[in-house]
């Protein structure tokens, strides 16, 4: 006499295992060191650009360049880029997980973000050490007047 | 008008002079809105409304009998022992997840209609009874059972009260799902973990008789695992049985970090 086997009501969810990543633990560490890095960057930041000397009048091209000229800000700048970009890359990413139930829609918003976080980077990159305020060989009518006064 | 007459509190027959008006219960009248589902005739859920005359010791459970008993002989949900153990009768009442067997009517608003929904991020199966599954597979991902090495002792495995007290708060979990049905994360696309099954992995985690917790946390390390959980807390804030969830996600999280660095 044969049984008739009784087929399982619902398959459970499929979880795909991610088989010893380290990946999740690294940007969660990630979030919280850059965090406390940021506030000190973006801090020091707002100050030097906007309280010290002669506030946030003296922000212009030439106030740029001048910090530009030196490594120290250079480096800082780029820290500050880096951090911020990857803290705020993967804070959207936590949100599209979170938020978007279709796996396609889902996709989608993950290639926006990296794209447009890659872009970012990259460019913000080039001109921190680029920058040339006052290029050979331009018109001199487009450049600032520092570059032209001798 | 009708005229209903109470249960009398006590089944015992007390003597004159110690019986009186002071024990007598205040009754009062109070509107259940209960989101029902047939699947044979629904295409989705509905809220219908239901009178009934309640007194001041009553649950919502009670409620839920009086109409199942009285009105509606069709209203589904689960229960069993009916006071908090079993972890059958979790729902989502006036929108939070709570036990119907230990929430007073008392304590809600009465003037208003109580909404009673099944819990959320679980397929409905009928009424309030929602399909479980999904949660119990991840409940048995993280092996919820004592995992050893070596010869089996020829008596209990001993273990001091420090040792005891480091998991005790884990240990009450009666696995209702109020916490992993509360989970905002949970209810995007039921991948994630949830509370509950990182709690009682938690129970062995930290158990100093355990020898599995590396196998356990090698598992919560996973994508869906831990890392998911945003602290929102509302599985905390859920639990019936007042067990600290989110603490206890922490805890694993630091666990885990210890063991990679």
């Amino acid at each position: 006499m044969s049984q008739a086997t009784i087929p399982a009501p619902r398959s459970g969810y499929n979880r795909s295992k991610s088989g010893g990543s380290k990946f999740e633990l690294a940007a969660w560490l990630y979030m919280r060191l850059s965090g406390i890095l940021l506030v000190v960057l973006i801090f020091g930041h707002l100050y030097v650009n906007m309280i010290a000397g002669e506030g946030v009048q003296q922000i212009d091209f030439g106030f740029v360049a001048g910090k530009w000229a030196s490594p120290f800000w250079q480096i800082w700048d780029l820290l500050m880029l880096w951090l911020a970009m990857l803290h705020g890359t993967n804070g959207m990413r936590t949100i599209i997980s979170d938020y978007a139930e279709k796996p396609a829609t889902r996709m989608w918003w993950q290639i926006i973000l990296y794209a447009s976080s890659l872009t970012i980077i990259v460019l913000g990159t080039l001109v921190i050490y680029t920058f040339e305020p006052c290029p050979a060989g331009a018109d001199p009518s487009v450049l600032a007047s520092f570059c032209t006064a001798d | 008008m009708t005229t209903e007459i109470a249960e009398p509190a006590s089944k015992v027959e007390l003597p004159s002079h110690l019986s009186g008006d002071a024990g007598e219960i205040p009754s009062f009248e109070c509107t259940i809105r209960i989101a029902r589902f047939v699947p044979e005739q629904d295409e989705e859920p509905h809220w219908e409304d239901y009178q009934v005359t309640m007194y001041g010791t009553d649950r919502v459970l009670d409620a839920l009998h009086k109409i199942k008993w009285e009105i509606d002989g069709s209203l589904s949900f689960r229960r069993s022992c009916a006071h908090g153990i079993c972890g059958s009768d979790a729902m989502r009442i006036n929108g939070r997840n709570r036990l119907a067997c230990k929430t007073l009517l008392k304590d809600l608003d009465t003037s208003k209609p109580i909404t009673v929904e099944p819990i959320k991020g679980l397929p409905v199966e009928k009424d309030l009874i929602v399909d479980m599954e999904p949660f119990f597979q991840s409940y048995r991902e993280i092996m919820p059972f004592l995992i050893t090495t070596g010869n089996e002792p020829t008596r209990e495995r001993l273990q001091s009260q420090e040792d005891r007290a480091r998991f005790d708060d884990t240990t009450k979990c009666i696995l209702c799902a109020a916490c992993t049905s509360s989970c905002p994360v949970f209810w995007t696309d039921g991948q994630y973990f949830g509370p509950a099954a990182i709690v009682n992995a938690h129970r062995f985690i930290f158990d100093s008789r355990d020898e599995g917790g590396d196998l356990r946390l090698e598992i919560l390390n996973d994508k869906e695992g831990v890392w998911r959980c945003r602290t929102t807390f509302n599985c905390s804030e859920a639990c019936p049985r007042g067990i600290e969830v989110t603490k206890a996600i922490a805890e694993v999280k630091q666990a885990l970090f210890t063991r990679a660095f």
